[in-house]
């Protein structure tokens, strides 16, 4: 007769109910459900009524709307696009706007940012005054007023196309922004390609045995003279045997405008520049707190070594100073792209300018136009968000923490 | 302008527009105390705030003549002011009960939009103004030229169809209000500021050098302008309606606001069913029955109104052309009062 281990008593249902229902158990569990349907409910009530008050004001709703012909032109476009496209391309057309001057003004704001918090830590003392001026100055002036300022005062400042400042008579700036030759492809343009992958890859490839070596080693390898050459001496050789790989074609001023070439029209460069000034000057802030937060001792550490400043603020201080910078930052970053919607105010076609609002307009939709809208800058957001979560993460693995 | 829009929608969503469904407006009015009148955020002639902060125009006149008809007052309106693209979604929601903010009257802004246009307080359409120094003839010389336009307009729509259909080129530069449109014209953005003529006109006078600009003689459109109001409720449209019939009515009658008391006593039968004291029309409209005297006293017949804002005796000085009435070779006709 052989003896049965007792066996501990089930857990599963007592865990599933504290997990449904926490520490109040099954009556919590009805509590959430209740809350649960009354917010459906809720929400129900306000689209059902909604919706039987706009058919009574014979107010049209549904999204077929974005099939419709626009009708309207707009001035920047990334994808091909005329008057006789369809809402919905309006919407594409306006979406990829946002994210041109978001992505942009992103990677200048960065820049900016991190070259001002240096400046304002720097020991020089004219730098960082003048630093600290710039923060002070740009982040506490309303940001629209900033656009205004740039786009206004730096239109009135610049010629008509007729009298634009050019260079090489091929460069032409004027009020209508700035004109430049549109590179065209020439038969050496693949060979040319192929030899610059070949060289980034290269280069790549003796940046990894540079480390391992120093990592591995502790041997310093040169390789900036190589890189430079594989970089720029290589693409010149084919230019030298396969011709040039890109032709111009040069802007010629006919009638009102520049006929040919591509132009950088004045809306665009004063939202960037409003943006990324701005954006610019707080993360200079959130990257000086950052690298404060650093103890003083890793910078010493660091000189003791015989590092020098700069090796060690971008060795030493700065991975340690990400991990407190990273959150604040991602914050800039989502402020950024929301604050582009003020681009309608200076008449850059930005989605809230094309399909916010003269979409909104035109097809008097307004609770789908807003609630696309909406939920296009939610997963803008949430996207930015997700890949900042991924680089923090990405840094706090490399940092040891868990 | 984002934040306004979103607010309406909310009030939209919310079902809060209570009023447009059981279409009381002209209660809810009498209740406030009070017309919700949305008006432009600035155009002189039409609707603009005078030195004092007094909304007058053409456009404001007839707001304050369907208050004068309800209240025997004309300064108990709120004015809203609105930009092009917030003004539609301010009139669904009830946020305003009349639009007097030179809208042009389409087909798809009363199907698709659920308004009703009470009638036209204008007759205009589209022109191009242009910088004197280019020295141009035609609009037909535009081709290539920086344009810049009011977004959310029907303005927006006719240049391009103006532009596609004589293959011409454009860059269409859109602003959310008219002021910043000009502006950039002014700052040499744009070659060619487009919009309703009488709009030219008046935003001309904001100019630092009005003389230096001018307006070329192509119109490309008709935009008969009128006031706009909910779908819904007949009895408000009616009222809106004919207060603007009955300032047209009164030109063609030979009532001013001069004479207006002396035109009351007359024993016409035109002039006194016109007054109430034959018949029962205004308070068949649900206001009194000396309406009429009431709206004429307060603003004038059409005609004076008009004069006043646009015409010979304002600053902006546009001839009555195709808004004479139509017994004088303008199309401006009211049916009658019977």
């Amino acid at each position: 007769m052989s003896i049965e281990p007792r066996l501990p008593p089930s857990r599963f249902v007592a865990r599933l109910r504290y997990a449904l229902g926490g520490r109040a158990g099954w009556g919590g569990l009805v509590v959430q459900i209740l809350f649960v349907a009354a917010l459906a409910w809720i929400a129900y009530e306000i689209v059902e009524n909604a919706r039987s008050n706009l058919q009574a004001q014979r107010i049209a709703t549904g999204f077929g709307f974005l099939t419709n012909t626009a009708g309207f032109d707009v001035n920047l476009s990334l994808i091909p696009f005329s008057g006789s496209d369809t809402y919905g391309r309006v919407f594409v057309v306006g979406l990829l706007n946002t994210l041109l001057v978001s992505v942009i003004g992103i990677f200048f704001a960065t820049v900016i940012g991190f070259v001002v918090a240096l400046g304002r830590l720097s020991p020089n003392w004219l730098l960082s005054r003048l630093s600290g001026g710039y923060v002070e100055l740009v982040r506490n002036l309303p940001l629209l007023f900033q656009m205004l300022f740039w786009y206004l005062a730096v239109l009135a400042a610049l010629p008509v196309p007729r009298q634009s400042i050019s260079l090489f008579s091929s460069f032409f700036l004027s009020n209508r922004g700035l004109v430049v030759p549109t590179p065209v492809a020439n038969s050496g343009l693949e060979p040319f390609a192929y030899v610059v992958l070949v060289a980034v890859v290269a280069a790549l490839g003796l940046r990894h045995y540079a480390r391992r070596q120093l990592f591995d080693h502790g041997r310093l390898i040169k390789i900036w003279p190589i890189v430079l050459g594989l970089l720029i001496g290589l693409p010149l050789l084919t230019v030298l045997l396969f011709g040039a790989p890109i032709g111009f074609e040069v802007p010629v001023l006919k009638g009102f405008n520049f006929v040919g070439g591509s132009r950088l029209i004045p809306e665009f460069v004063a939202l960037t520049l409003a943006l990324s000034l701005y954006t610019g000057a707080f993360i200079a802030e959130i990257v000086r707190a950052g690298i404060q937060s650093v103890h003083r001792g890793q910078m010493e550490a660091g000189s003791s070594l015989g590092l020098s400043r700069g090796s060690a603020l971008r060795l030493i201080v700065v991975p340690q100073a990400m991990r407190v910078i990273l959150p604040p930052l991602t914050s800039q970053y989502l402020n950024l792209t929301k604050n582009s919607s003020l681009a309608v105010a200076i008449g850059y076609p930005d989605l809230v300018s094309v399909f916010a609002g003269t979409t909104l307009n035109q097809t008097g939709q307004a609770i789908e136009v807003l609630a696309i809208t909406m939920g296009v800058y939610l997963l803008i957001s949430l996207t930015t968000s997700a890949i900042m979560n991924f680089y923090g993460w990405r840094l706090g693995r490399s940092l040891g923490s868990t | 302008m984002k934040r306004v829009s979103l607010v309406f929608t909310l009030a939209l969503a919310a079902g809060l527009s209570t009023q447009a469904a059981t279409a009381q407006t002209l209660k809810t009015v009498k209740d406030r105390g009070m017309v919700s009148c949305g008006v432009s955020q600035g155009l002189p002639g039409f609707s603009a705030p005078d030195d004092k902060g007094n909304w007058t125009g053409l456009d404001v006149d007839v707001c304050r003549a369907v208050a004068a008809a309800i209240f025997n007052d004309p300064t108990k309106v709120k004015f809203v002011p609105l930009s092009a693209k917030d003004r539609f979604t301010a009139l669904q929601s009830g946020e305003i009960d009349v639009l007097s903010r030179n809208t042009t009257w389409t087909l798809s802004r009363e199907t698709l939009l659920g308004g009703n246009f009470a009638g036209v307080t204008y007759y205009d359409g589209q022109g191009f103004m242009v910088k004197k120094a280019l020295k141009m003839n035609s609009a037909l010389e535009l081709n290539n030229a920086s344009v810049c336009v009011q977004t959310g307009t029907t303005t927006e729509l006719n240049l391009a169809d103006y532009f596609k259909s004589n293959n011409m080129k454009y860059e269409p530069i859109s602003f959310g209000t008219n002021d910043e449109a000009v502006k950039a014209y002014e700052a040499g953005r744009c070659d060619v500021f487009t919009n309703d003529v009488s709009g030219l006109y008046a935003d001309r006078l904001k100019l630092a050098n009005p003389g230096d600009h001018q307006v070329l003689p192509e119109v490309i459109s008709k935009e008969p302008l009128g006031p706009m109001v909910r779908r819904g409720d007949d009895q408000w449209f009616d009222l809106v309606k004919w207060t603007l019939f009955g300032m047209i009515n009164a030109e063609e009658l030979g009532i001013t606001q001069k004479n207006v008391d002396e035109m009351a006593k007359s024993d016409k039968p035109e002039l006194r069913r016109v007054f109430g004291t034959d018949g029962n029309f205004g308070e068949s409209l649900g206001v009194t029955k000396d309406w009429m005297s009431r709206i004429i006293k307060a603003v004038g017949n059409y005609g004076e109104a008009f004069d006043r804002n646009v015409g010979a005796g304002s600053k902006i000085g546009i001839a009555r052309g195709l808004n004479q009435l139509w017994s004088k070779g303008g199309i401006q006709y009211a049916p009658p009062i019977r």
